[in-house]
């Protein structure tokens, strides 16, 4: 044994009497005596401000949960009702007049067909599409959404949901990286450093996939909107549509706590850890930075993800419903075989292509859904690889009417979008923190299979109740 | 404040904590965002606190740049760098986790812990709450026990205020012996003054006079002492080794296994290899 250690053993002994933490209680002796020195005014600590009364309210085993629903509802019904008329205006302006527009440059210089299809028809669509359908919802949502965590609501609800975490025997600080996964996965994994027992660390990184990523937000809010939305009466088809979304997060919670609970009862067994959350003071957010900032940050660096991978995706899209293997294309090939499987479980193949399509970014998988289905149904709306101009409303019916869509195919997208495996970026993320090649693959599969089942599950009712 | 800080004769008028911006025609130089790093900088500079007081906010107002700033502990696990320039000097910052005390345990914060014990930045900003200085002020004398040069930014003053609380700057500055910088980070207030404060102890302009350390036992004191002997007798090149002695008195595991396992002697060399 090293001498150091040997010396170290000895003299503990020896001043045991004086107490293990001598060391500490001499630094907090100084810190008191010092604070009480040079801390003064009249302090306010016996009263009960504001905050301490919203505290009361926001936190409140009774109040708590009902108040956050409500809160994320709100938030959801200004992003789908203030987001409809900049949506319709940037479509017409981008993918009818610009694609228009495209199309004469591309004709006047004498450009072959197959390079039109792939940049104007492929490429280009498949961008001003994503363009006009993400940027003005997420325009609303990101800066709303930063609010509150500026505001300091964010910790608050972390603070609710600690004691369901206890419950899962996963450690309170795993609402904190959940926090974090709202705007990003990949975020949310390297932010679950935080957590100092790798056991409660592997269970926030397993689950972190069920808080909703800014690249997931557009699909269920579009998807909340025309299909879930549409069935209520006109005027309550936005505040239908909003509670579908916040619905769908509250069920991503629901998800990951029990996820946690047979995650720390089977393969990652042990007791939670205590730890002490610390909240903050609400501070008055600063309005214009906040949304200057959400802007740069998170709005346009997702629009950004989004246009990056929407243009090769565009392409990769109009090449497989080109090239022609046998009598079919390859598109046609991938969704007829992958479309029993897709409409056993309530979806369909084109979507289940989409999503292989989609691994890199979730961001494209509705365009992907919709280019794909204009391009194996040949309507008279759609060539072969063209993308169409397409508001919310013509996207309803491209999707019902040449898609075969229904009420369930919209539920179960939601579901699927909650529920399966993380982007590639995220796994990456994911190996990196983990070092594991067993837990990536848990990570990746896991959810995978959960989406799998619970959608399965999901039209198997469906179709036996109507 | 000047009782316990050392000004040099050639610059008679440079303070630590001005009311003003500062500008050139008082003596105080006028510090201008560098963003990232582009060149080799002349000075590092740690910037630590607890969870929540606002590093990332000073950081950012340093440096202009916009790491992601949140009203909730535990949001910085990754470090962030950038840069300032004040005069002719170039500094690099590096923006760490929050962290309640060097003796703890998570990851993120033992990647703060670490980078300031041997990533040897010259000189360390502690940010603290004025409105909970009781608390943050047991970081900040750990940290002074490690740190060669250090200031104390204080930060949110404009919160402690509304909270009625009322902090004297001097008499703080006073009993630690490092400089102490009134802030209000989220509106801009404090900032050149820190970055002069940094400028003054990194050229020498300012000087740390730390009172004595925590006094400690007289018995738990030689057992200290006891202790650092052994490992100097192991591990020449150590550094910090009073720090070390004393989590090795308080029975500290990560240590144990390093100095069973030898590695304790690398801790002096690795530059960035602690984060």
């Amino acid at each position: 044994m090293s001498e150091v250690l040997r010396v170290a053993q000895t003299v503990r002994a020896r001043v045991a009497g004086a107490g293990p933490d001598a060391v500490a209680e001499a630094l907090h002796a100084e810190a008191t005596r010092i604070s009480e020195r040079v801390v003064g005014g009249p302090g306010r600590s016996n009263r009960r401000g504001w905050d301490q009364r919203l505290d009361a309210a926001l936190t409140s085993p009774l109040w708590g949960f009902p108040v956050m629903v409500a809160m994320f509802a709100g938030v959801f019904w200004l992003t789908i009702a203030g987001a409809n008329v900049p949506s319709a205006m940037l479509g017409e302006l981008l993918t009818v007049r610009g694609t228009a527009f495209l199309h004469h440059v591309f004709a006047a210089i004498g450009a072959p067909a197959w390079l039109t299809g792939v940049v104007v028809d492929g490429a280009w669509l498949a961008t001003a599409w994503v363009i006009s359908v993400m940027l003005p919802p997420m325009a609303i949502f990101f800066p709303l959404f930063t609010l509150l965590e500026d505001f300091g609501y964010l910790p608050r609800v972390a603070f609710n949901l600690d004691r369901a975490f206890r419950w899962a025997g996963a450690h309170g600080k795993q609402s904190l990286t959940m926090m974090m996964g709202y705007g990003c996965n990949a975020a949310g994994v390297t932010a679950t450093r935080i957590i100092d027992s790798p056991r409660e660390r592997l269970v926030a990184i397993l689950t972190n996939n069920f808080a909703i990523c800014n690249g997931r937000w557009p699909t269920l809010i579009l998807v909340g909107t025309i299909f879930i939305g549409a069935t209520a009466p006109a005027g309550w088809a936005s505040v239908v549509a909003a509670t579908s979304v916040a619905g769908t997060a509250m069920l991503g919670v629901l998800v990951t706590v029990l996820v946690s609970r047979v995650l720390s009862r089977t393969v990652l067994k042990g007791e939670a850890s205590a730890f002490t959350l610390e909240l903050p003071p609400y501070r008055p957010p600063q309005l214009l930075r906040t949304i200057g900032t959400s802007m740069i940050d998170r709005t346009l660096k997702v629009l950004w993800r989004a246009i990056v991978m929407a243009g090769p995706a565009g392409v990769v899209i109009w090449l497989i419903s080109n090239v022609m293997v046998g009598d079919q294309s390859v598109a046609a090939w991938m969704v007829g075989g992958l479309d029993p499987l897709g409409k056993f479980i309530g979806l369909n193949g084109v979507i289940l292509v989409a999503y292989i399509v989609a691994i890199p970014a979730n961001e494209i998988v509705i365009p992907t859904i919709l280019m794909l289905t204009l391009n194996l149904t040949k309507s008279g709306l759609a060539q072969r690889g063209v993308m169409l101009e397409l508001d919310a409303d013509q996207a309803k019916t491209v999707l019902t009417q040449l898609g075969g869509w229904n009420l369930l195919t919209g539920v179960n997208l939601m579901l699927f979008s909650l529920l399966h495996n993380p982007c590639s970026t995220a796994l990456m993320t994911i190996w990196h923190e983990t070092r594991s090649r067993r837990w990536t693959l848990w990570s990746a599969f896991m959810p995978l299979a959960l989406a799998f089942i619970v959608c399965a599950l999901v039209a198997i009712i469906w179709r036996a109740v109507s | 404040m000047s009782l316990n800080l050392k000004i040099a004769e050639s610059e008679p008028r440079a303070p630590i904590a001005l009311s003003c911006g500062g500008c050139a025609s008082c003596g105080v130089g006028v510090f201008r965002r560098s963003g990232r790093l582009s060149a080799k900088a002349d000075a590092t500079v740690a910037v630590m606190g607890n969870p929540n007081v606002g590093k990332s906010t000073v950081f950012n107002g340093l440096t202009g740049l916009r790491q992601h700033v949140g009203n909730w502990p535990g949001k910085t696990v990754m470090r962030a760098e950038g840069a300032f320039r004040l005069g002719e000097r170039l500094y690099r910052l590096i923006d760490l986790p929050g962290t309640y005390s060097l003796m703890s345990q998570s990851p993120d914060e033992e990647a703060a812990r670490d980078y300031l014990l041997f990533g040897q930045p010259d000189v360390t900003v502690v940010v603290c709450d004025a409105g909970a200085l009781e608390r943050n002020l047991n970081l900040v004398l750990q940290v002074r026990e490690v740190a060669g040069a250090m200031v104390l930014a204080l930060n949110l003053m404009d919160e402690a205020e509304r909270k009625g609380i009322r902090v004297d700057e001097r008499a703080l500055a006073r009993d630690l012996g490092v400089p102490v910088v009134p802030m209000a980070a989220r509106s801009g207030k404090g900032l050149a003054e820190l970055a002069n404060a940094i400028d003054g102890l990194s050229t020498g302009r300012l000087v740390c006079r730390p009172a004595v350390s925590a006094r400690l036992d007289p018995e738990i004191e030689a057992a200290v002492v006891e202790i650092e002997l052994a490992l100097k007798a192991e591990f020449p090149d150590l550094p910090h080794v009073r720090w070390i002695a004393l989590r090795l008195l308080e029975g500290d595991a990560d240590l144990e296994r390093e100095v069973t396992q030898g590695t304790l002697g690398r801790l002096g060399h690795p530059p960035e290899a602690a984060l």
